[in-house]
């Protein structure tokens, strides 16, 4: 249950692409045909979903306070979580050169397929990024990582699908010339994010699990009691003297 | 300007405008959209971003000639990572707070596109001291869009700037509030800052013809 839950929500309330922008550069830069969308989404569904439980083990026993433990009780106070965008970074851009080499020789079809996004990987930042969010959000098991890897990657590819599906057809509609291209990319794709927000109940129900992660409206909502209060506070005073 | 030669300044201005690395070479928009609600992150960005791609062109153009070009990917991910750990850790020390606000996005500084496509595209093919001038350049014209996008999310969002109460305060109904204008809070949430940048990019083609793309 506990997979299945995290696994739909990093497709669709935490999607890379539309609640945290993750991996943009590459998003507007190769949605232009549905076919190579689908090459680079396919390949940023595998990265992601080999490093981010990669990079949970680093964190869990490398980088952690107190995670090298098991070298013995004196490492026990040590932290190295300052270390992690390099080691982070460093997993990233070796596993990605690993899986080319992989790829390339027991599969070739496959390679030709994904070959040459993959160099592009290592710089997206969904993929980066997912390891950060992994970190950040302290997902708690091996397997969890996995599954948030994998839907993480799922999210992004619907995302690149869409947006790539999207730019096929506008080709006919005639956007205003200042628009077209990227412009108007900018602009579907925020619309697209707003009609992702509306997913943003569906695991939650309105329980208390909403509060995991304030949105901004929510915090606008915080601020607002807040100053109501004191203005209540200001007011009471006021009656007082 | 004498410091500068004709050719050098040029490294500096193109990319303000008509090169811009966000409206035209469609770079590092990734933390340029998720971290602009507020005016100050943003501002705190785009420095953090100028320190890194500044300092990291200057790095790898010292280095051009002795990186093996087959790693050199890997290489200028390890110089950006060292410079993003000491922008991150400088924040934590001295603005905990908005280091907290701005959470992963510095780290992603790593892979902000920007970076390395001046690394690709400049430094490995020039010196240090004109390398310097382009990361600047191109981090200035990142900035200058981060923080117009700030500044229209952060007033029609919540009515302020930096934090001040520009707008007057909506709740005791003072300056604009007492006519009716209302935030809109919608202006904080993430799918405005894509569309606020579509308008920008609208306005300067719109301005500047010869860079509409041919659709």
């Amino acid at each position: 249950m506990e997979h299945i839950e995290l696994f739909f929500k990093s497709i669709f309330i935490d999607n890379m692409v539309f609640a945290t922008f993750l991996g943009m550069c590459s998003y507007l830069a190769v949605s232009k045909k549905v076919s190579t969308a689908v090459g680079l989404g396919a390949a940023v569904i595998f990265v992601l979903a080999v490093t981010v439980p990669l990079n949970w083990l680093l964190d869990q026993y490398i980088l952690k306070e107190g995670a090298l433990v098991w070298l013995g009780e004196e490492y026990a106070s040590y932290d190295l979580s300052f270390l992690s965008f390099i080691m982070f970074i460093a997993t990233i851009a070796t596993m990605v050169q690993l899986v080319e080499i992989i790829v390339e020789k027991f599969s070739p079809s496959l390679y030709n397929s994904l070959g040459i996004f993959l160099p592009l990987i290592a710089v997206n930042c969904a993929i980066l990024g997912g390891s950060l969010f992994m970190q950040s959000r302290e997902i708690p098991s091996l397997g969890l990582a996995l599954t948030y890897g994998t839907g993480s990657g799922i999210g992004w590819f619907l995302a690149i699908l869409a947006i790539a599906a999207i730019r096929e057809k506008i080709r006919y509609s005639s956007v205003p010339p200042a628009l077209r291209g990227l412009g108007i990319t900018f602009i579907i794709t925020g619309l697209m994010a707003i009609g992702f927000m509306s997913f943003g109940g569906m695991l939650t129900g309105g329980d208390e699990k909403k509060e995991e992660k304030p949105t901004a409206e929510a915090k606008l909502i915080e601020q607002e009691t807040e100053k109501e209060a004191k203005e209540i506070v200001a007011n009471n005073t006021n009656i007082n003297q | 300007m004498g410091l500068l030669s004709k050719k050098d300044a040029a490294l500096i201005t193109d990319p303000l405008l008509d090169n811009n690395p966000i409206t035209i070479q469609v770079l590092g928009i990734c933390s340029a959209l998720a971290i602009t609600a507020e005016l100050k992150a943003s501002i705190v960005m785009a420095v953090s971003v100028m320190f890194v791609l500044g300092l990291g062109n200057v790095v790898i153009s010292l280095m051009r000639n002795i990186i093996p070009s087959k790693i050199r990917i890997i290489v200028q991910l390890i110089v950006v990572a060292t410079l993003v750990i000491i922008v991150d850790l400088v924040l934590k020390a001295f603005a905990y707070e908005l280091s907290k606000t701005l959470s992963v996005f510095v780290g992603l500084i790593i892979t902000n596109c920007i970076i390395m496509g001046r690394f690709e595209a400049f430094a490995l093919g020039n010196g240090p001291w004109r390398s310097f001038l382009d990361g600047i350049g191109n981090a200035v014209g990142y900035g200058i869009i981060l923080i117009a996008v700030g500044f229209f999310r952060e007033l029609l969002g919540s009515g302020t700037l930096l934090g001040f109460k520009v707008l007057g305060d909506p709740i005791e109904k003072t300056g604009l509030y007492a006519i009716g204008y209302e935030n809109n809070g919608f202006m904080l949430l993430s799918p405005m800052a894509l569309i606020v940048v579509g308008i920008i990019i609208w306005i300067q083609r719109s301005k500047n013809k010869s860079l509409i793309e041919e659709a």
